[in-house]
This record gives structure tokens, sequence and C-alpha cells, in this order.
């Protein structure tokens, strides 16, 4: 082989090397720093991790917020309009926090439940800066939790017809009320 | 009126567009003379007619004429002048508009700093740059009209996005869009070369100078844009690794191991093929970045706009754009000489190394940016990359870069001796082991501030000693007299890195915050400095209202620095509501004090930042731009206009 050769042998190999190592560490880097997003559905069917950092979307409940003395802690719901999640964050929200608002805050959840709820602990919330932005995540996670809210009032709307058909009208008026 | 003025003007613009970008490429390949001199009218009329319809934009938005949908959505009448101009490029239509009047100011900018050049290479180089325009031309007029009209036109406008109403932002874009575009220059010179075969050391050097100025703006454009992010968007953080900022991060990235390339590809004749590549894929990212910033297919800070059928539009642009580019590389690239051989050790290798260091780089920030859109088309669910992950990644690959760096300058061209150049290295290896070793010691054991501040003194050091190579056995002012300007640039530019990194490090590593309640009269102490919270008070702004807190601080030394102002604002029109930073600027450190939220009985919670350096984070930046700046205004590049 010629010096030649052998030199540019010699740098191939090098920078082969390199990128190689460059991309094993980017890899790894990228799988340990990756957040899933989950709506409040989703994390109450237990599709969330347990003790791993996740982001959790959706409306932040009217009349859910409360602030401890500190005047920093800061307890919220946030909702998807089929489920809700207790949220506790300690800090600073973002300027464009507040109730009705889309949100997605990043935090985990360690199993407990908070007044029956299951309790997330946000280590971040962000909110967009717009105030009619509503983070296309949260967006689809509404939509899809009112799609299946109409599924079922409509499955439930079946059965109650069905039902009627056989009841007597006076019994058929109560289970309209206790369906309720 | 006016806006159909400038609607017509738009039109007008496309068809020389369209003449523009086929009769000087034609007229080339017949050699016909007159053909390839209609490039320069043409560029011209292109010219009038964007400028026409952009300060028809701009005057409506002056004159408050809500009938145009663009005004009505991002001005409003209370909104102060300055931001009332701003706003024309504040959002989607006007930001692309701004675009097109930009590409054809850099159209005209070639047309006229090319009169040493061959005419046929001009009217292709311009041809190209015609194609782009009629691409930016189509996409306006069909799918971002900024002169749409909105019937009934209502009293009053929606107003400007509040977080936009700030002088640094009224510049970041057009920066960044000079950066941005520039690299259309380069792009359209290498697409003219590869269509003539004329790639030598000559289109090198022709490329150089462009290249330098568009990664001027662009190093300007991203520093603004991070200086903003600072004061503005809150809560003092100056890097946050968004999709937007890494869209504008990579063509810098990119833009950076291409001017070094053309070094080599001009001064040796090597790498031609890398060179061509690196360039194509310049410009090809900042449409990515275009793309990727207004399509809204990535969630961020900025995704201010979004409209899926502009993002269709823009996608089939870039496939086209950067689809067209490899082809024609594909085809005509293998036809490229290889250039002179150099030995392993040598600049030639170093140069490369430094090549490769920043490519890839731009590779895992671009995997890192684009990784959750992949995995949503894949469909395994929402993600995000967070911060860490860039983290981890590029800080590792930065630092052989720095040292490659600092060594390159002091090494030979073609072939050079190991023992020569760590004779050279002496002395700034010397400098930054004791610079290391003595933080090691001050700052109680943090390897990670050792190392990054030791390589940025090793950069200094060798920046020196390459003065000092030069200036020996001579007498000092008469040897710095003759030393290039480029030479003084590329130095200047590397001290910039140098002052940049001891800035990220110090910000980094030894910022203090506290984020807190505090009620009238409260004291609290922050690294030396004593604040006292003075209270809040209401204060009506031209189209806010707001809470103004008042914050005084003392120094360490027990000397009065004065009151912080920070706001709490509420944009009337949008009832949006804004944090605006009280800043205590200084050179070696920076107090912030933020107004978060109203408690009761008049106490407030507040975010007070101690941070160290952050200045030299912007400096560095500035110097970086002065340094490329400095080299374009060589004598050697010093396009000769006369001859």
């Amino acid at each position: 082989m010629n010096p030649k050769r052998k030199n540019r042998l010699i740098l191939v190999l090098l920078i082969l090397a390199g990128v190689g190592a460059a991309v094993t560490l980017g890899l790894k880097a990228l799988d340990q720093n990756l957040l899933y997003f989950f709506s409040p559905t989703q994390v109450k069917a237990g599709e969330a991790p347990i003790d791993h950092s996740f982001r959790l979307g959706g409306l932040v409940s009217n009349g859910s917020v409360q602030r401890e003395k500190d005047g920093l802690t800061i307890h919220f719901d946030i909702t998807d309009g089929a489920e809700t999640i207790a949220v506790t964050y300690t800090g600073i929200l973002p300027d464009l926090f507040r109730e009705g608002q889309g949100i997605v805050a990043t935090g985990k959840i360690d199993g407990s439940t908070k007044d029956g709820k299951t309790h997330f602990i946000a280590e971040e919330v962000l909110a967009k800066h717009d105030e009619n932005y509503m983070p296309p995540q949260v967006q689809e996670a509404l939509d899809k939790a009112h799609e299946d809210g109409k599924k079922k009032l409509a499955e439930n709307a079946a059965a109650d017809a069905a039902k009627t058909a056989i009841q007597t009208t006076e019994q058929s008026a109560a289970q309209g009320g206790t369906a309720q | 009126m006016i806006p159909e003025i400038g609607n017509f003007s738009l039109i007008i613009a496309l068809a020389v567009a369209l003449f523009l970008a086929t009769v000087p490429l034609y007229g080339a390949q017949k050699n016909n003379l007159q053909l390839m001199q209609f490039s320069r009218y043409a560029v011209v009329a292109q010219f009038f007619f964007v400028l026409v319809s952009f300060l028809a934009l701009v005057y409506s938005f002056t004159i408050d004429d809500f009938s145009v949908r663009y005004i009505a959505t991002n001005s409003n009448s209370a909104l102060p002048m300055i931001y009332k101009i701003s706003a024309v490029w504040g959002a989607h239509e006007g930001s692309f508009l701004l675009w097109l009047l930009i590409l054809s100011i850099w159209s005209m900018a070639v047309a006229y700093f090319s009169k040493s050049l061959p005419i046929s290479m001009t009217s292709r180089v311009l041809a190209v740059m015609g194609m782009l325009s009629i691409g930016f031309l189509l996409f306006i007029i069909f799918t971002s009209n900024p002169f749409e009209r909105l019937f009934p036109a209502p009293m009053d406008g929606r107003d400007l996005n509040p977080l936009l109403q700030d002088p640094g932002l009224a510049i970041h874009p057009p920066m960044l869009y000079m950066g941005y575009v520039g690299f259309s220059v380069v792009f359209s010179i290498t697409i003219a070369g590869l269509i003539s075969g004329q790639l030598d050391s000559a289109w090198a050097r022709w490329s150089r100078p462009w290249t330098v100025i568009a990664w001027v703006f662009l190093t300007l454009g991203i520093a603004l844009g991070s200086w903003w992010a600072y004061y503005e968007l809150g809560w003092g953080g100056w890097w946050f690794w968004d999709p937007v900022e890494n869209a504008s991060f990579m063509p810098w990235l990119i833009g950076t191991a291409l001017l070094h390339s053309l070094i080599v590809t001009e001064k040796r004749g090597a790498f031609k093929s890398w060179t061509v590549l690196l360039s194509l894929i310049a410009f090809s990212l900042s449409l990515l970045g275009t793309f990727l910033v207004r399509s809204g297919v990535l969630v961020s800070v900025h995704a201010f706009a979004s409209d899926p059928t502009r993002g269709s539009f823009i996608l089939a642009f870039l496939v086209f754009v950067i689809g067209g580019s490899l082809m024609l590389y594909a085809i005509r690239g293998s036809s490229m000489s290889g250039g002179g051989h150099f030995n392993l050790f040598s600049k030639d290798t170093f140069m490369l190394l430094g090549n490769i260091l920043l490519s890839v780089a731009c590779a895992m920030v671009l995997l890192g940016t684009l990784y959750p859109l992949l995995d949503q088309m894949i469909d395994l669910g929402k993600l995000s990359v967070g911060e860490p992950y860039f983290n981890a990644v590029f800080v590792p690959i930065m630092l052989p870069a720095l040292v490659i760096m600092s060594m390159a300058p002091l090494m030979r061209w073609k072939s050079d001796r190991f023992e020569r150049v760590f004779k050279q290295m002496l002395i700034p290896l010397a400098v930054a082991l004791s610079v290391g070793i003595a933080l090691f010691f001050i700052e109680k054991g943090s390897v990670m501030i050792s190392v990054s501040v030791g390589l940025a003194a090793l950069i200094v050091s060798s920046v020196v000693m390459s003065f000092i190579n030069r200036v020996k056995s001579k007498s000092v002012g008469s040897a710095l007299k003759k030393i290039p300007l480029s030479f003084y640039g590329m130095n200047l530019a590397h001290i910039g890195v140098a002052v940049f990194i001891v800035g990220v490090t110090f910000t980094e590593s030894m910022s203090l915050q506290k984020d807190l309640r505090m009620e009238q009269g409260d004291t609290i102490s922050l690294g030396g400095y004593a604040f006292t919270f003075e209270g809040a008070d209401s204060h009506q702004g031209p189209n806010y209202i707001a809470y103004e807190g008042a914050v005084s601080i003392i120094d360490p030394e027990g000397e009065s620095i004065g009151v912080l102002t920070p706001q709490k604002r509420v944009y009337q029109v949008r009832g949006m509501p804004m944090t605006e930073a009280g800043i205590d600027a200084g050179l070696f450190r920076d107090l912030f004090v933020a107004l978060a939220e109203q408690l009761e009985n008049g106490a407030w919670s507040l975010r007070i930042y101690y941070k160290p350096f952050i200045r030299w984070i912007w400096l560095g930046c500035i110097l970086m731009a002065l340094g490329g700046f400095i080299a374009v205004m060589d004598k050697r590049y010093r396009l000769r206009v006369a001859k």
C-alpha cells in the first residue's frame, strides 16, 4: 500500500470511528431524554410510567387552582373532559396560566392519589405564548375524550331506546333520570 | 387602493422572476451576450416591484388600514409607530414578504458586485436566485397574501402579539433572514458552478465573502434572538434548544463548516465535493428552518402561526430545491477533481476534522429536532426531546472541536511535523493548564468549569502565539500593518468563541436563582446583593396596563445600585399578560428581577437571578460577527468593481 493510500485509509477510519462514537452517544442520550405525552384519560388507564418523567396535557379545571401560604406551591386539576388529574407545582407559573387554559406540564406520578385523583407532581408548566393557542396534543386529547364521550352517550341512548321498547313509558322515564 | 398596488406589483414581480429564471440561463447556454445581460435588468426590476409591494404594506400599517386582514390581525391603532412598522414582519405573511425583499436585495448585491466575473457565471447565478424568487412569490401570492382584504373592515385591529412589541425583536427577523437568505447566494453560485462544470478555486474565492457575510448576519440574528428570549420570554434563560432555535442554529453550524472548507478549497483545491455539498446543505437547512417555524409541525414556543396548506407548499418547495440540487450534485459531482494531496498531520486534515465535528453536531441537533416528527409519523405516541439530550450530545462534540480550533491556525498546509506544532503549542498549553488548575481550586473541584475555561484560554493564547509568529524579528508596527485583514478577522472571531465559552460556562454553572414570596419591605440576599421589595403600583402604558414593582438593590460593598422596576403587563386588546423583567446589566454579572404573581395583601411572588458573565455570551457572538466582517473587508476579497 503506498503511503498516500495508507494516509487516506487512516483518515477515513479515524473519521468513521469518531462519527460512530458520536452517533452511539447521541442515540443513547436520545433514549434517556425522550418525554412522552399522555392525556389524563391515558394516565387514568395506567398507560403512563410511574416515577419517570412525562408530559401531561389538558385544560386547567375551573375553580381548581389553590395556592399555599408560601405563594409558590400551587394545586390545580388538569382535565381532558373525561378524566381529571390533580397537579402540584412549586415555582412560578407562566404568564398565560389560568383556569380554562390549555397547558402542558412535565413531571412524574408516584402512584399516590390526592382527593381521589391521581397525583401528578409537576417540575415545569408550559402555557403557550398566544392566548388563543391550544397545544395540538391537548386539542387532540380533548377531541378524543369528547368523541369517546359522545360514543358512550350514543351507546347509552341506543341501549335506552331498546329498553324503552320493552318497558313501559313510566319505567323508561325513570331510567332516563338515572342515566343522567 | 394602496394594498391593491402592493398586490399587483407582487404579480409583476412574479412575471419578472419567471423571465429572470429562464432567459439568462438560455443565454448562457447559447452564449448570447444580450440575453445574459438581461439578468441584470431583470434583477433591478424584480427588486423594484418587490420593494413597492413591501412599502405598500408598510404604508398600510402606518395608516391603520384594518380592511386588510393581515393588518387587522396584527396591528392596532394604539400600537406605537415603531411597532406598527415592525409588525409588518411580525407574523407569517409579512415575514415571507420580508424574506422575498431580502432575497431580491441579495440578488441586487450579486449583480452589482459581480462585474469582474464572467457574465455567463453571473447570469446563471442570478437565474438560480430568480427560481428561488418564483417559489417564494407563488407561496406568498397563493397561500399567504398579506394584502387580502377583510370585509367588513373591523373598527380596530387585534394588535401585535405583545411578545413581539420589543425593539430587540423588531430587528431580529431582518437580521436572521439576511443570514438565511444570504446562504441562497452561495447556493446559487454552487448550482451555477455545477451547471457549467466550473468549480475551481476561483469559484471558492468568489463564494467566500458571500458565505462570510451571510454567516455574520446569521450570527447576529441568532444572538439577538437569544438576548430577546433572555429578557422578554421572561425567565432568564438564553438558549432553550427549542425547535425554532435549532432551526436557525443548524444552518449556522453548517455555515461555519462551509466558510472553513471554502478556505481549503480556495487555497489547496481540496475537499471540493465536500464544500459543494455543504453549500447546498447550508441553504437547504435555512429552508428547512422556515418550514419548521412556519408550518407548525413542531410544538414550539415560537410557533406563532400554523396552517397545513402552507406547510405542504413549503414541503413541496423544499423537496424540489433540496432534491433538485442534490440530484444535480450526484450527476455533476463525480466530474470534480480531487485536488492536491496532503499528509495526515497537516492543516488540511485538521480543517477537515473540524468540519466533520461541526457537521456531526448539526446532524445530532437535526436528529433531536426532527425525532418527535418522525415518531409522530410512525405513530409511536407523542413525545418530545428534552434539553438534556442536546447538552449531552453537543458538549462532547464541541470540546475536541475547540482543541482543533486552537491548533489549526498554527499549523502548515499540506504537511507539518508534530514536534514543530507541539513547540508552538507549548506556551498556550501551559497557559491553559494553569488557568484550568487555578479554577479547579478556586471553584472547588468543578471539572467542567476548568476544562471549558481552560480551552478558552488555550484558544486565546494560541491566537496570541500566531501573532507573535507573524511579528517575529521585525518591528512590531510595520509587521502588524502587513498582516492581512482576514487574519485579524479570523483571530477576532476565534477570540469571540473563547469569550462565548467563558460566558456560557459561568452562566450555566454559577447562576443563582430564587423564587419567593415578598411583602413590601422584605429583603433577601442573593450572591452578596441585598434585594428589597418596595411594593408594586399600577402603571399605564400606551396599549397596556401594568403593575410596576420596585426592587432596590445594595451591592456587597454596601453601595446602592439603584431600583429595578419589573412590570407585569396586561395588553388590553388581547387581554394578554406579559412579564417585563427588571435587569441591571453588567460586564461581569446581571441582576434580574421579575414579578410573577400578585398574592394577597400587596405581596408578590418574585423571581430573582444573579447571572455571572451572561453578557459574555452575546459579546462573544458580536466579536465573531465583527471578525467575519473584518475578514470580508480584506483587500483580496474586495471584489474589483472598476477594472
